[in-house]
Parts: C-alpha cells; sequence; structure tokens
C-alpha cells in the first residue's frame, strides 16, 4: 500500500544507474518533501537525467532503494506515473495534433473522462497563455511557447509531483522568465517541483533545496543560501587582464581574498568585501582590463566543490 | 486556477492497466490522427490498388487466354489477379503504418516517451498501433472488395466475406513483424531492406499475378515459405470457392502462427528498445 502518511515524496537510497560500463549514478540519497521545489544542479553528464528518468518510472533503477510517493517503480510503475507530471528536456509534443489536442489525448492516457479533460485543458491554455494558440499547429509555436505547452500537458493529470528536466535550456530570456514565473506559481500553488538544470541562476530562482551533482555522485546539498554560504564567500572580485598574463598575475593577488580562481578569461578573488580587494589591487599597480564585484552565487559553489565551471 | 493534486482523486486509475484498457485509452488519439490523415491516405489506399486492377486484370489480362486449370481455378485472368491484389494491397498496408510511423514514435516525434511517462506501457503502446494498422488494413481491404464485387469477379457472396478476413489476417503476419523490425533498427535507411529485397520480389513472385507453378519446382518450394502466398492462396480460394479444406488449415495456421510470434517480437524489441 502507499505510504500516503509520509510527507517524503522520493526517497532514494544509495540510488545507482548504469549503462553497461558506464556508471551515470554512483550511489545517491535523496530525500524530497511534499511541496518544495528540488532542484539537481550540475554540468551536463553529472547524471540529473539519468536519476530524472528513474524517478519518472520508466527507468529501472540499477541498485539502490528507490520510493516515489511510497512505491516501488519497479512494481507501482503505472501507478506513480498516474500521479507524475513530466516535463522532458525534448518538446515531444504530437505535430500531428493541434495545440489543444495535444493536451486533450494526453489526458486520455490517464483516463481521465473527456468532458473533464476538455475543461482542464482549456484552463492550462489559460494557465500557459496559450489560449489564443489553441487551433493552431505545434509547428507554429516558438520554442517558448512548445515548453509552455509541455509544462500544460504534464498537469494535465493534476500531478503530486512535477518533474522539470532542464525546462528553459535554449531558450531565449524572456521567455525564461515568462516560464520561471509560470513554475513559481505553481509552487505557490503548493505543487512539489523536481528541476535539473545546469544553470545556476535557474536553480536560485527555483529551488528551495538542492543537491549539487558532479560525475553521478552528489557533492553538496542544501538551500542556495546554505550552500553559498558554507561553500563561499559574501562576495566576489573579478578581473580580467590581457590574455596570458593571468598564471603570473593571479599570484600578485592570491592574498588579497580567502582563496583565488583562475579561469581561462578572469580571476575570480574571493572575498567578504569585492570592493576593497579591488582597491588593493590598484594599489599594488596592477591594471586589470575590466573588474567585477558581485556577490557569490551557486556558480562559485559549484566551482569550490568541483574545480570546474558548469557550462563548459 | 488551481492545478495541484488534492490526493487520490487525480482521475487516474492505479496500476497496471488491462491490455484492453491500455490500447482504449489510446483510442482518442487515433481517431483524432486519422480524421486529420485520411484524405493523404486515399490515393495509395483506394485509388492506386484500382489502377491496378484496371491495367492488370482488365488491360493486359486482355491478352491472357488461358484454361481455368491453370489459373487455379479461375475463369478469367481478371477473377485470378483480383484477390492476389488484394492479399498483397493487405501487405502493403500493414507494412506502411508499421514504418515510419514506429520510427516517428521512438526518433522523430519521440511521441511513445511522452506516452510513457502516463500509465500507459510499451505493450499498450505497440498494441493500439497495430490495432489502428488492422483497421487500415480492414477498410482498405474492405473498399477494395467492395468495389470488385460488380465486375462480377467473386464466386459466392460469402466466400469474399472470409476471404476479407484472410486479407486482414495477412496484414497482420507483416505488421507485427515489421513493427519489430521498425522498433529494432537505428535510421530509416533501413526500411530501405523491407522495401526492395521484402516488398517487392514477395509482391512479384508470391502468386498475385500468376501460379506459382510457373516458377518450377524449386521457385515453388521457396514461394510457397513466404507468408503472402499463404495468405495470397486462402484469399483466392475463398473468392474463386475453390476452397481445399486442408490448405486452407495450413494457410491459416500459418498466417496465424507468424501474426503471433511478430507480436510478441514486436512488443519485446519496443521495450527493450524504449526502455534505458
Amino acid at each position: 500500500m502507499p505510504d500516503l502518511a509520509a510527507d517524503s515524496l522520493i526517497r532514494a537510497t544509495g540510488l545507482r544507474k548504469s549503462f553497461g560500463e558506464l556508471d551515470a549514478v554512483k550511489g545517491i540519497d535523496l530525500d524530497v518533501r511534499r511541496g518544495e521545489a528540488f532542484g539537481f544542479l550540475g554540468p551536463n553528464g553529472a547524471g540529473k537525467s539519468s536519476t530524472m528518468r528513474m524517478i519518472a518510472a520508466v527507468s529501472p533503477v540499477s541498485g539502490g532503494d528507490l520510493r516515489i510517493l511510497g512505491m516501488d517503480p519497479a512494481v507501482d510503475g503505472p501507478a506513480i506515473r498516474a500521479r507524475l507530471g513530466v516535463c522532458p528536456q525534448e518538446d515531444t509534443l504530437d505535430n500531428e495534433l493541434n495545440v489543444f489536442d495535444n493536451l486533450y489525448i494526453y489526458g486520455r492516457y490517464f483516463g481521465i473522462p473527456k468532458r473533464e479533460v476538455r475543461e482542464r485543458a482549456e484552463e492550462l491554455l489559460e494557465f500557459v497563455q496559450l489560449t489564443d494558440k489553441r487551433g493552431a499547429k505545434v509547428e507554429e509555436l516558438s520554442g517558448g511557447m512548445k515548453r509552455r505547452l509541455t509544462i500544460a500537458r504534464s498537469l494535465i493529470n493534476r500531478p503530486d509531483i512535477l518533474l522539470l528536466d532542464e525546462p528553459t535550456t535554449g531558450l531565449d530570456p524572456q521567455a525564461r522568465h515568462l516560464l520561471w514565473d509560470r513554475l513559481f506559481r505553481l509552487k505557490q500553488q503548493g505543487v512539489t517541483l523536481v528541476i535539473t538544470t545546469h544553470y545556476m541562476d535557474e536553480a536560485e530562482q527555483l529551488a528551495d533545496r538542492l543537491v549539487v551533482m558532479d560525475r553521478g555522485v552528489i557533492a553538496a546539498q542544501g538551500s542556495p543560501l546554505d550552500l553559498i554560504r558554507a561553500h563561499s564567500t559574501r562576495e566576489v572580485a573579478e578581473l580580467r587582464f590581457p590574455v596570458g598574463d593571468h598564471d603570473a598575475t593571479a599570484e600578485k593577488v592570491a592574498d588579497l581574498g580567502e582563496r583565488i580562481e583562475v579561469l581561462p578569461d578572469r580571476i575570480l578573488v574571493y572575498g567578504e568585501d569585492g570592493e576593497q580587494v579591488l582597491e588593493e589591487v590598484h594599489r599594488r599597480g596592477l591594471r586589470p582590463v575590466a573588474t567585477l564585484v558581485r556577490r557569490s552565487t551557486l556558480e562559485d559553489v559549484f566551482l569550490r566543490l568541483t574545480g570546474r565551471t558548469l557550462v563548459d | 486556477m488551481s492545478v495541484v493534486s488534492t490526493g487520490s482523486t487525480n482521475g487516474a486509475v492505479g496500476g497496471r492497466l488491462s491490455p484492453l484498457t491500455g490500447a482504449l485509452r489510446q483510442l482518442d488519439y487515433w481517431t483524432t490522427f486519422y480524421l486529420r490523415t485520411w484524405k493523404g491516405s486515399v490515393i495509395t489506399s483506394f485509388a492506386s490498388p484500382l489502377f491496378y486492377v484496371l491495367a492488370m486484370g482488365v488491360l493486359l489480362g486482355g491478352f491472357v487466354h488461358a484454361p481455368p486449370s491453370q489459373l487455379d481455378g479461375a475463369t478469367s485472368y481478371l477473377d485470378f489477379v483480383v484477390p492476389g491484389l488484394i492479399a498483397a494491397q493487405a501487405m502493403q498496408t500493414a507494412v506502411g503504418e508499421t514504418t515510419y510511423p514506429v520510427m516517428s514514435g521512438i526518433k522523430w516525434q519521440k511521441s511513445f516517451y511522452a506516452q510513457l511517462a502516463t500509465p500507459l506501457e510499451t505493450r499498450d503502446l505497440a498494441n493500439a498501433l497495430l490495432a489502428f494498422t488492422l483497421f487500415r488494413v480492414g477498410s482498405t481491404c474492405g473498399v477494395y472488395f467492395l468495389v470488385m464485387a460488380p465486375f462480377g469477379v467473386f464466386a459466392t457472396w460469402w466466400g469474399p466475406t472470409v476471404a476479407w478476413c484472410a486479407t486482414m489476417l495477412t496484414g497482420m503476419a507483416f505488421a507485427t513483424w515489421t513493427f519489430a523490425f521498425s522498433a529494432h533498427i537505428k535510421s530509416e535507411a533501413s526500411f530501405g531492406l523491407i522495401f526492395r529485397l521484402g516488398l517487392i520480389p514477395l509482391f512479384l513472385f508470391s502468386g498475385s499475378f500468376f501460379p506459382i507453378s510457373n516458377l518450377g519446382p524449386v521457385g515453388e518450394t521457396v514461394a510457397r515459405l513466404t507468408p503472402l502466398w499463404h495468405g495470397v492462396n486462402l484469399t483466392r480460394m475463398f473468392c474463386l470457392d475453390t476452397v481445399d479444406r486442408p490448405l486452407a488449415l495450413v494457410n491459416t495456421v500459418v498466417l496465424l502462427a507468424v501474426f503471433l510470434t511478430g507480436w510478441y517480437v514486436a512488443i519485446r524489441t519496443l521495450r527493450k528498445r524504449l526502455a534505458q
């Protein structure tokens, strides 16, 4: 019997996924609670999508234990999927059907009665602001509209958990913000969101709690703010010097912050007061081509934990 | 608007669906799909076969003056060729519905992946697509039989009715194995194999256009091993009312065996392909 009393909607212990020789997920522990927005942050190939597909009960677990809504995906796959909404990384809309029918037909797969699914489809079109595209062909929609339609489709069964795999990859900034707004509204309505992303701003915007994944393992977890506090400083001074000067210059500024990172195009100095770092750089006679003082982000956390940037 | 679930009242029935429920939940999809695309299929399904009848049966057949003993009991070449053409049409329709549509679901539109995110299972996707194929084969061949009836090519009224079922069985024998092939291959370029090395030789040499005894002893034996010959022979016997019961039973059993094994392999292959 499903354990509905538990507040934990997704619980994984030592979860693994292998594809032949390749270990995509190497034993991770997770606990996603009702009503929270949970994020998987990590670069491409970190194991986020493999984890998502196991949670979506479409990809068999290679090892460890996984419980979704208190049920075992190996046994109760259809029952679990009946209560999940899935927005995959690639749009899988049906080009043969128009916008409305994409929602209507999908609702019928869940066995929702015809009249009810029609009402829900109209409501969802309104929610994702596509009512005026109701009869349009899918091909006529922009990338952002297709994403919104996919999200509407994933909500047709009023899911307990909405899984979003890289929801805004490939969208322009305006389309991203519109989508974030819709997801934020869902969160406010109490939908449990599970999001994978390699955009740190997306993770900061949407996730209450997240895990940083790298090479199949969890490198760190917590709220965005906790992670930044635990693994980075309050501010970062970014220094850009002429090409080729970075390694030599790095030594001269190494003592200005708690630590520094030398990237191919800039040096990051981590400290409590970025402006003070800049003043000291200038006093030492160094002349960066460009400078920027900013707050620490999840990108810095990731860099600290893995030694690599999120988007290679 | 509220999109959040209130617990169990989300409209979905939990647990594994029965095969019938799994297929029926896709009825709206296939109905909508057919209503949007049927016009395009009219030419290939209904017009082309009639061109064949006119060219092969009437115009070319006008030059064929063979006694019934050389035409499997048919009194004219038109009577002989029509059942063969309908059985071959069943094969072609079935193959058409299980090549590109399967590839599209896996590779192009990836609609199978979207469907698998619902309570539906691989088995349900395969069954619904095969059921639609059965509908397409049944309707195409049914129209063919109806149009041919006034030409007096059928010996009885009930014979073509049974023959119609035989064409559907023939179609499904090809549909399931073609489905399995389509679910296995990585590139649509491989469809060329089916069309050039499968469909065309079968169409030409499985007894649709001439009795297979004309192929010589070896050729005849090879032809008897092809599923299309079993379909053509069964269809023709019922159309001409020249039923050899033991042979009809063999034809039926062979077609049923090909169909059922293909069905099993099709579902297995699709499951293997989609579960990663």
